[in-house]
């Protein structure tokens, strides 16, 4: 009855986030510090993850191939498809789901407890609208961003593992990299993106704002945030391949 | 003016305020006093929206709060200052952008104008120059004059204070006191302020309203709660053992 409930309450809460803006200024002033903080921010560990992701997935991929049957580019091959529709999208969205969820979450949670959301419904600011929709719409650019950057970060990581190992050359890494490749899988692995970024950043900003209690209550909420963002994101992982790859 | 009809507030199946009415004057500081726990945030938080109470009406200069539509409780609320318990200051925001955000809010006011009313506004609250600060870099005290800056930014018709002298020294929340009585009288706000501090009732309460039990128990001014023969608000204001002994002068000298 209570997950119900929550599901009720999160699309009554969207249906105050999307509304237009009072006043566009505040609005970009907003949508500048969200790309800032939440998205220029996460480069960093985007980068980190996906350079060492991707080169233990060529090496693990190159060590567990013996198959003389096997032409030695499939390892190209698996690492750009494990990156490309899977890695990049889903697991960095899952990491970032416990960065920015948590985050927005506390965030959030802080202004309530601290009543700073309070006083802007007292001065009659839609403060649904004036926090989520400038985080929403931010996400909406920095996801799609950070997964390009994370794929071709992964891509660059296993082709320097494989070649500094002397496991393949050059030329055959990049013949795989470019075998049955597919741009559809890049359309499909943007738009579980731009879904799994509008999902961290609403479900988590839902956690937050509508806290109750203090200090405790915000941490818990936090933690909450992150577990629905990413069952969230791992159910709607599942329908949207279904949907776009299974046609 | 500001006017509470019948109004009864619960959560869940515990009934906060049994049928509170009461009418705060403009140009007069009005007090809701009475121990913790008994309805007086609840009461200013149905005021001003916050809590939306099974019955009653909040008349502000006639006009039903409850039933107005959103666009219209809107722009009432622009005439509403408050400031609250913690101030609530907007943590990401300096001083200069927390007094500025309803001004870029509500207003078409030029970037000039605003900063004139910026530094007006602090000016009021003596700090000037504090525009930069972030709310962390302020103490306690300053805190309350930034949110009292950012209450009055708007030129409200109405000032809610929530317990402004919480975690003051006594001495700052004189200050606190002075600054919100003196602006009252300035701006003829009706201003309503919830507190439990013995010294701004007898520095500031021109009208008191004690709240016990959920209940409107007594009113007054600030001369008469200390003759009062009702056993709950002598309880309320004579609590220590020192005060108790100052009412006994008080009554030697009546006789």
């Amino acid at each position: 009855m209570k997950y119900l409930r929550n599901i009720g309450r999160y699309f009554l809460m969207l249906g105050f986030v999307f509304r237009r803006p009072k006043k566009f200024r505040l609005f970009y002033r907003q949508f500048i510090r969200e790309f800032d903080e939440v998205g220029i921010n996460s480069i960093p560990l985007v980068a980190l993850m996906s350079t060492f992701i991707g080169a233990v997935i060529a090496l693990q991929t190159a060590s567990n191939i013996d198959n003389p049957l096997l032409p030695s580019y499939t390892v190209g091959y698996i690492t750009q498809s494990s990156i490309i529709l899977e890695f990049s999208p889903t697991i960095m969205c899952l990491i970032l789901a416990g960065k920015i969820g948590s985050n927005i979450s506390s965030e959030i949670g802080t202004m309530r407890i601290t009543e700073q959301i309070d006083a802007m419904e007292v001065m009659g600011v839609n403060s649904l609208n004036y926090l989520i929709l400038p985080k929403v719409a931010a996400a909406f650019i920095y996801f799609p961003i950070l997964v390009i950057f994370s794929m071709f970060l992964g891509l660059s990581g296993g082709f320097l593992a494989v070649v500094i190992s002397g496991l393949l050359s050059p030329q055959n890494f990049v013949l795989g990299l470019r075998s049955w490749f597919d741009t559809y899988n890049i359309v499909y692995a943007l738009t579980k993106t731009v879904a799994f970024g509008f999902f961290i950043v609403s479900i988590s900003s839902f956690y937050g704002y509508y806290v109750k209690g203090g200090a405790l209550e915000v941490g818990k909420s936090s933690t909450r945030a992150v577990v629905v963002s990413s069952v969230v994101i791992l159910i709607f992982n599942f329908i949207i391949t279904k949907l776009m790859l299974l046609k | 003016m500001i006017e509470a009809k019948g109004i009864n507030k619960s959560f869940g199946n515990q009934q906060v305020l049994f049928d509170v009415s009461a009418q705060f004057h403009p140009g007069k500081v009005n007090l809701i006093i009475g121990q913790s726990g008994q309805g007086k945030t609840v009461l200013a938080k149905c005021m001003v929206g916050l809590h939306h109470p099974e019955k009653g009406e909040i008349l502000f200069n006639g006009k039903d709060f409850l039933s107005m539509d959103k666009s219209s409780q809107s722009n009432l609320r622009s005439e509403i200052g408050m400031l609250f318990q913690g101030s609530a200051l907007f943590d990401s925001m300096t001083v200069e952008e927390n007094i500025k955000f309803p001004l870029s809010m509500f207003t078409k006011m030029s970037k000039k104008e605003m900063q004139h009313r910026v530094d007006f506004c602090l000016e009021r609250v003596n700090l000037s120059g504090k525009n930069a600060l972030y709310p962390s870099e302020c103490s306690g005290g300053m805190q309350k004059r930034v949110g009292i800056a950012r209450a009055i930014s708007l030129n409200p018709k109405y000032l809610f204070c929530d317990e402004p002298n919480s975690g003051l020294d006594p001495k700052t929340a004189i200050v606190i006191d002075n600054l919100i009585r003196d602006i009252t009288y300035e701006y003829h706000i009706t201003t309503l302020v919830i507190t439990h501090d013995m010294n701004s009732v007898m520095e500031i309460g021109d009208n008191i309203l004690f709240i016990h039990q959920g209940k409107k128990w007594w009113e007054g001014d600030r001369k008469s709660i200390l003759t009062s023969d009702n056993p709950e608000i002598n309880a309320f204001v004579f609590a220590s053992e020192f005060m108790k002994e100052i009412r006994s002068t008080l009554k030697g000298q009546k006789r």
